[in-house]
């Protein structure tokens, strides 16, 4: 416990540092971020253009008052990030702990503790740093912590130190003389796992996961621990993991990219036909005119086109507005709050409202053409009811829920610790127990013993129940009703009562899960000394290692097996097996071996799991219920009329996966036919893919087009074909893993896309992510992906859109998501009112907003034709400077962000309105196109009406008014006016706030002028407003106010005749539905209609029995997989810790140590 | 176009569940605001045959009579127009135009006859003309200082006499280059717009049809707007009230035959308040424009101002413009309420009514056409 000697190896000490920036870098970092995007530098670029005086056409500040305007902003915004973070830091750096220093305990803020020291950690306190667990005040050094802040999970995990430093109890004498070396590995980023060995008064222990403490877990129900400070600070593997997230960018926003850069062609192209223009007018007019205009020394004909095509970049460089993009960001910005606030996605049960964890997407969610599905905690509740069971042959539970009424509950009030809530209707099982029949009772030990399950006992009597996964839990309370109560545990044993009998056994070994072994067996010696292994694990799992004694038992139970599967539900099988004392000694010797090792630790447990887990006696199977969430047909029904396409991607059995499609409405009886794909080897996945439809064309159609302007990016697309009837197809994962060979995969996504419905079953985390990716990759459609398991977070990663449940199993899939909510069924309304209504928004923004800059910009370019191309502006400078960013910034954005076609109602009711949005109708290149002729019309109107009306004329007291200045008054307010009635056009929704935005944005317009143009900013700045006078003095003539009048009337009609016309003529469903509005009242919302309980027959398929995932698992092809770096979980059962687990153990090239004498 | 449907207030689908836990909890629900539930009370115009049609109609209706009157109006303004630029061989002013030469002392001057077919009543104006003359360039249109002009005395000192001076912008403003200095001293008005200021002396003589000619009375002030005329142009003040005294130390333009304080005798019009002189300074938008020169008041009598019958027009001709292919013309008009003659807007005006009215017509039929079909909007649920 020598501290200097530990501060000598140099780790990081237990500060940390989140934040970006401190208050001497944060404005040349900060700057020099923001112009790393084009955008800024572009401007930047310009305004270094606008300061050399022979090309600066424009002052300075018309690019730099915008540019500040937007740094600003966003330096703001990063200045407020990171202020929030410096405090974050700050708090968590300045939390107290005690920390053992020169024999006694101090308290001491986080940031000093160093590694090596030993702290001691009170209930309730969060964990300093990544410790070892010494020991604690717990029986049997037992420390029980909670991950919320890990992994999100709430239910307490527990931790136990190793016995040899738990003897050191709270003896601050021995604490302070410990001496030991830890060797371990470097810090990584693995929650899961630890590896290293505790060397201490030469004697070498194992450490693992279970005797960290890592920083970031609370402390519950466990007075005090002490522990030794392994990594520290940015060691920790919380903050290895508070990793950068793959930033998810849009297809608008890939479409902007694109658009940007032919605007800059454009651009280029009037630049350079201005220069060109330049260069004739300069030869045959301008070196005449150069009696009353001399050049520049040095300055000829050529060198002055060439500077005028610089000037007019610095003229016309408004068609790429400096503030699209910080508008766009407040628009998604603004969406996402929406989504926030809204009361119809808010869950009352769990009090979750739906979040926009991601706000720059928004506008992508009303384009899903795809969504894939996870099964489990997404269409289901998630919740667990033991439901049927098999035992030794017979199955109990009822017999479907045809004579529910018959049924009373059975009475499990002889037994005082039963669970109230649990319900279950077949009396036999009952009286079975009671009589003592041997293989129920084993069957209910089994369940009673086998899991991983924490119990709380705060009352007599009152237990309860913390289960990893809710279907343990429901094993587990129904053996309790049973009368086999778990009661509690230690780490080596067991109290179970047994029909009213305490019982305690002692617990040798835990086998634990994991999705390759897909079942979990302890070894325990009853009070008699029988050494017994409970194993209960994953249907085909367990019958292939089975004794071949109980084969036909074995038939017996795979037919309930099937049955209850065709039933939809969750099964497990159960086996148990005698051990031999002396084998059973052997085996824990080698145990140890192996779970001591550094290298290959894993393998070797496996084979050693492998060896014992073998020749079993099969008891039975179980069957748990897994409730469908409310709402999910109707949801689905809504989704599929709106054509978005779902496929189910689940890690369950076909069967079941099968009756979830059928019950929650993907699959219906009058559909023309529904595939199965099962097939193991390429060519039978192949055939079966094509048997399909036999009158297709041998080779699927795939365009290639380029994408992209000037990347030489090759897309394909895969064509839907047209088919009659609706078809459904379901996939197995084993069939998957061949068809998404690089040479089926087309073959694949075809038929699937053909069908309806598209289930695959049995498939791995990384199969759902690959799924995703070709469907993303071939069909350039936009995909949603929403799950709520630590299974699903690499499709949702995958997926354009990731949408997280935050439901039953943790936090993960919602921390990587871009958006979450509580319950399947507000995805219609998050899809069909919000994606709809930004979609809807960000176009209308768009198209609005490249049409004023246009319109604004295209001005420029006719009036070179009257001023020698010499590069001066149509309009004052400030204007200029203004007209983004003051006169228009606040209505385009009321329009943006208040938009709604049909409100929420109407769009539910129409689910069809969602499909322009999926075909990308309402802003594409070619609507770009027509914006940008819209705009060209506008502008010459807006040019060539005053200019044909000021021509030669004078005031109405004979005085000047054809000057240049009122000319550029007249122009300007025009223009105005001509895009604010154009944004009265497009504006269908208008709020009290969108008045207020325009009629303000008017009035301030007028005000801004009359106080810039008037004498006493003149005199005061003499320079900066040479305007003087001219607002008053043209603005008070008739003819200027009817020109005006003239030329926005001229610019709105032919709009307002062309869309009537459009709407009479060719009327879009979204015309149609508003029409139906107005007359319409608002429709009632849609009674929820209780679907009629099918009645699920389903058995006949059943029978169908494929294989399964651990043969998949097992097979070369899985293996070969080689990144899997997030092979999830496949059924729900182990903590999600676990979930994270690479496939490959990377081995350990470096040792870091840490000692403590 | 106007529909407005306020949507109402809609039940919220759940039923309020105080957040697990009791009152402690934070409860999560948003707020139910309109605005956040975005059911803000909105006015939905829309695109009906109800609205749209009328609007044309109604559109149409309005413009073609101001139309009418406007063009009615623009056609009562009376007009004269006489191009003096003398490139043709057979103009008064030929000689004056070919000979030209900025040394020229001794102003040229020619004479042209003209005839009015109509009396001007009311005030007449008499403007000149200017063609092909790029007052809109760039670099001219920028090159003076408003400053200087604003009568602030730094502008008209002497420039490089001492870094430290020329640094503070103690010297026409550098935009006025080349036209900012001549030998170090500075050029009183800068820039190229003061430099190339219209100098030709135009007079007019009635021919009285019994053989004299008489002079016609030409006001030289109220030509300029007052904004201009009072806040934006003064005469720098100095410790001297002699205007001269003033620009002591100053040199005239390039092109001047005088100083900017010999423009005119009446102290109130002269240096830079001098009218001729503001009007020119406000640059025109387009490169064919016309400028305010004199005005004709109107005699007390019941006279017109000028009758019918034949002028002279006398030109001292200043002002070259042939060797960049202008044109110099001088305009008498008389105005009215909307300006000058310019029968653009009347047509226009006209146009733009039956168009509209047209227009309005093809909807009606389209939609009585078509329009019926989607009434019956069959929207599939």
């Amino acid at each position: 416990n020598d501290r200097s000697f530990n501060l000598s190896h140099g780790y990081a000490n237990n500060a940390i540092r989140t934040s970006k920036y401190s208050i001497f870098t944060f404005l040349p970092l900060n700057l020099f971020e923001q112009f790393r995007r084009l955008a800024n530098a572009y401007f930047l670029f310009l305004l270094i253009l606008q300061l050399i005086p022979q090309i600066s056409s424009l002052s300075w500040f018309t690019t730099a008052v915008p540019l500040v305007f937007v740094l600003s902003i966003s330096a703001v915004k990063d200045a407020n990030d990171d202020i929030n973070r410096h405090k974050c830091d700050r708090q968590v750096n300045n939390r107290k702990v005690d920390v053992l220093m020169d024999g006694q305990l101090k308290n001491e803020k986080w940031m000093n503790v160093q590694v090596g020291d030993i702290v001691k950690l009170e209930n309730n306190e969060f964990v300093t740093a990544d410790l070892l667990l010494l020991s604690s005040s717990e029986p049997l050094n037992l420390v029980y912590v909670e991950t919320a802040e890990l992994d999100g999970e709430t239910n307490l995990k527990v931790k136990q130190a190793l016995t040899a430093t738990g003897e050191l109890e709270d003896n601050i004498e021995a604490l302070a003389a410990f001496n030991g070396e830890v060797r371990c590995e470097p810090p990584n980023n693995r929650l899961d796992k630890f590896k290293g060995t505790l060397t201490m008064n030469d004697d070498i222990y194992a450490l693992d996961n279970d005797k960290m403490l890592l920083r970031g877990c609370t402390l519950r129900n466990t007075e005090w621990c002490f522990g030794l400070v392994i990594f520290g600070g940015p060691d920790t593997k919380l903050m290895q993991n508070s990793g950068k997230s793959v930033f998810k960018r849009t297809s608008i926003d890939h479409l902007m990219n694109i658009l940007v850069l032919c605007i800059f062609g454009f651009l280029g192209f009037m630049c350079a036909i201005m220069a060109i223009l330049n260069a004739f007018w300069e030869a045959s007019e301008g070196s005449l005119f150069t009696v009353f205009l001399p050049r520049e020394a040095g300055i000829d004909a050529h060198l002055s086109s060439f500077l005028t095509f610089w000037s007019y970049v610095i003229i016309l460089n408004t068609v790429v507005p400096i503030s699209l993009y910080v508008s766009m960001e407040v628009i998604r910005l603004g969406n996402s709050f929406f989504i926030n606030w809204d009361r119809k996605m808010y869950y009352p049960k769990n009090d979750t409202p739906a979040q926009a964890r991601t706000t720059t997407l928004s506008e992508e969610l009303g384009q899903i053409k795809y969504i894939f599905s996870d099964k489990t905690g997404t269409l289901t509740q998630n919740i667990m009811t033991f439901n049927k069971c098999s035992i030794n042959g017979k199955a109990y539970g009822e017999q479907l829920c045809l004579r529910k009424q018959m049924i009373t509950l059975v009475d499990f009030s002889w037994n005082n610790l039963a669970d109230p809530k649990f319900s279950f209707h077949d009396h036999s099982l009952v009286e079975m127990v009671r009589s003592g029949n041997p293989e129920t009772q084993e069957f209910f030990r089994l369940l009673s013993l086998c899991h991983t399950v924490m119990p709380e006992e705060k009352k007599e009597g009152e237990l309860n129940y913390q289960a990893q996964s809710p279907d343990e839990g429901a094993l587990v309370t129904a053996a309790r009703n049973f009368g086999f109560v778990f009661r509690s545990r230690t780490p080596e044993t067991i109290t179970v009562i047994e029909m009213g009998k305490q019982v305690i056994y002692k617990l040798l070994a835990v086998l634990d899960f994991n999705n390759v072994r897909k079942r979990m067996s302890v070894i325990v010696r009853g009070p008699e000394g029988k050494l017994t292994l409970y194993c209960k694990g994953a249907d085909t799992i367990i019958l292939e290692r089975l004794d071949p004694s109980c084969n036909k038992l074995m038939k017996l139970t795979t037919n309930h097996l099937n049955e209850y599967a065709g039933d939809g539900l969750r099964t497990l099988a159960l086996a148990y097996k005698d051990l031999d004392e002396s084998y059973m000694k052997d085996w824990t010797q080698r145990h140890h071996e192996a779970s001591i090792a550094m290298e290959e630790r894993e393998e070797k447990l496996d084979e050693l799991y492998e060896e014992i887990e073998k020749d079993m006696m099969l008891l039975g199977a179980t069957a748990v219920e897994d409730k469908l969430q409310d709402g999910v047909p109707q949801t689905i029904e809504q989704l599929a009329k709106a054509d978005i396409k779902i496929w189910v991607l689940t890690g369950d059995k076909q069967e079941t996966a099968e009756n979830i499609g059928y019950s929650c409405n993907m699959l219906r009886e009058e559909m023309k036919d529904v595939f199965f794909v099962s097939a193991n080897t390429a060519e039978g996945v192949k055939e079966e893919l094509l048997k399909m439809c036999p009158e297709a064309a041998e080779e699927p159609s795939v365009t290639t087009s380029r994408g992209g302007l000037f990347w030489v990016e090759k897309m394909e697309t895969v064509q839907d074909e047209k088919v009659d009837g609706e078809y459904g197809l379901i996939i197995n994962g084993h069939s998957l893993a061949f068809a998404l060979e690089k040479n089926l995969r087309l073959e694949l996504l075809r038929t699937a896309c053909m069908c309806q419905t598209v289930i695959c079953c049995r498939v791995t985390p990384l199969q759902k992510a690959q799924v995703v990716q070709l469907v993303k990759k071939y069909k350039q459609a936009v995909t949603l992906a929403i799950g709520d398991g630590a299974n699903d977070v690499s499709m949702i990663k995958a997926a354009h859109i990731g949408v997280g449940i935050s439901g039953q199993e943790g936090m993960q899939a919602v921390l990587s998501s871009d958006f979450s909510f509580a319950q399947f069924r507000y995805l219609q309304r998050l899809l069909l009112v919000h994606g709809r209504w930004s979609y809807i928004r960000m176009c209308k923004f768009l198209g609005y907003f490249f049409y004023k800059n246009f319109t604004f910009t295209l001005m420029h370019f006719w009036y070179a034709f009257f001023c020698g191309f010499s590069a001066q502006t149509v309009y004052d400078e400030w204007f200029i400077t203004f007209y983004n960013t003051i006169y228009t910034a606040l209505p385009v954005l009321g329009l943006s962000l208040f938009e709604q076609d049909v409100n929420d109602r109407w769009s539910l009711q129409h689910p069809q309105l969602y499909t322009p949005g999926q075909k990308n109708q309402y802003f594409n290149k070619k609507a770009f196109v027509r914006c940008v002729m819209h705009s060209c019309y506008s502008s010459l109107i807006l040019f060539f009406i005053p200019w044909a009306s000021m021509h030669d004329t004078v005031r109405d007291d004979g005085k000047d008014i054809a000057d240049y200045q009122s000319f550029a008054l007249l122009a300007q307010t025009c223009l105005l006016i001509v895009v604010f009635a154009q944004l009265f056009l497009d504006t269908y929704y208008w709020t009290a706030i969108n008045q207020l935005f325009v009629w303000a944005s008017i009035a301030v317009y007028f005000a801004i002028t009359f106080t810039m143009y008037s004498s006493g900013m003149f005199l005061i700045f003499t320079s900066a407003f040479p305007f003087t006078g001219t607002a008053r003095n043209s603005l008070n003539q008739p003819n200027v106010w009817l020109t005006i009048f003239l030329s926005s009337l001229l610019c709105v009609l032919p709009v307002v005749a062309f869309r009537f016309i459009l709407i009479q003529l060719r009327p879009t469903i979204n015309d149609e539905v508003r029409a139906k509005a107005r007359k319409e009242a608002l429709p009632a919302p849609a009674p929820r209609r209780t679907l009629k309980k099918r009645i699920t027959r389903r058995s006949g398929y059943a029978f169908s029995h494929s294989q399964g995932y651990g043969a998949l698992v097992m097979s070369q092809k899985f293996l070969l997989k080689g990144h899997m770096r997030r092979l999830a979980l496949f059924d729900h059962r182990d903590s999600p810790m676990v979930q994270n687990q690479p496939q490959h153990y990377r081995t350990i090239t470096e040792e870091s140590e840490s000692q403590s004498p | 176009m106007m529909a407005s449907s306020y949507s109402a207030k809609d039940e919220d689908g759940h039923i309020t569940v105080s957040g697990p836990g009791g009152g402690t909890l934070r409860n999560k629900k948003p707020e139910n605001t309109a605005f956040k539930q975005q059911r803000l009370p909105a006015w939905q115009p829309i695109l009906t045959a109800g609205t749209v049609l009328p609007a044309f109609f109604i559109i149409g209706l309005i413009f073609i009579p101001i139309g009418i009157g406007l063009y009615v109006t623009s056609n009562n303004i009376k007009e004269f127009e006489i191009d003096y630029t003398g490139d043709d061989t057979s103009s008064p002013c030929y000689n004056c135009a070919k000979n030209f030469s900025w040394n020229n002392t001794k102003s040229c001057t020619c004479t042209i006859p003209f005839q009015l077919d109509q009396p001007y009543e009311s005030n007449v104006f008499m403007y000149y003309g200017l063609s092909n003359f790029y007052q809109n360039h760039r670099r001219y249109v920028k090159s003076r200082d408003d400053s200087q002009l604003n009568g602030n005395i730094d502008s008209l000192k002497v420039g490089a006499s001492s870094p430290m001076a020329s640094r503070k912008k103690k010297k026409p403003s550098k935009e006025c280059e080349p036209y900012a200095s001549i030998d170090n001293k500075p050029i009183a008005p800068c820039g190229a717009i003061a430099n190339s200021m219209f100098n030709d002396t135009l007079k007019l003589f009635y021919n009285d049809p019994n053989g004299t000619s008489v002079p016609i009375p030409l006001t030289s002030t109220g030509i300029a707007w007052w904004t201009d005329k009072h806040v934006k142009f003064r005469n720098p003040v100095g410790t001297n009230s002699n205007l001269t005294a003033v620009f002591q130390g100053t040199v005239k333009p390039v092109n001047w035959h005088r100083p900017v304080y010999e423009l005119d005798t009446d102290p109130e019009n002269n240096g830079f308040i001098n009218e001729d002189f503001i009007v020119w300074m406000r640059t025109a938008a387009l490169p064919t424009f016309r400028k305010l020169y004199r005005i004709i008041q109107k005699k007390n009598n019941m006279a017109p101002t000028l009758p019918r019958g034949n002028y002279t027009l006398v030109v001292d001709y200043n002002y070259p413009v042939r060797s960049f292919e202008g044109r110099k013309r001088m305009i008498l008009s008389t105005i009215s309420w909307m300006g000058g003659k310019n029968p653009f807007l009347g047509i226009a005006y006209i146009t733009v009514g039956s168009v509209c009215f047209f227009l309005g017509v093809v909807l009606l039929v389209i939609h009585h056409k078509y329009g019926n079909r989607n009434n019956s909007a069959n929207i599939s649920n």
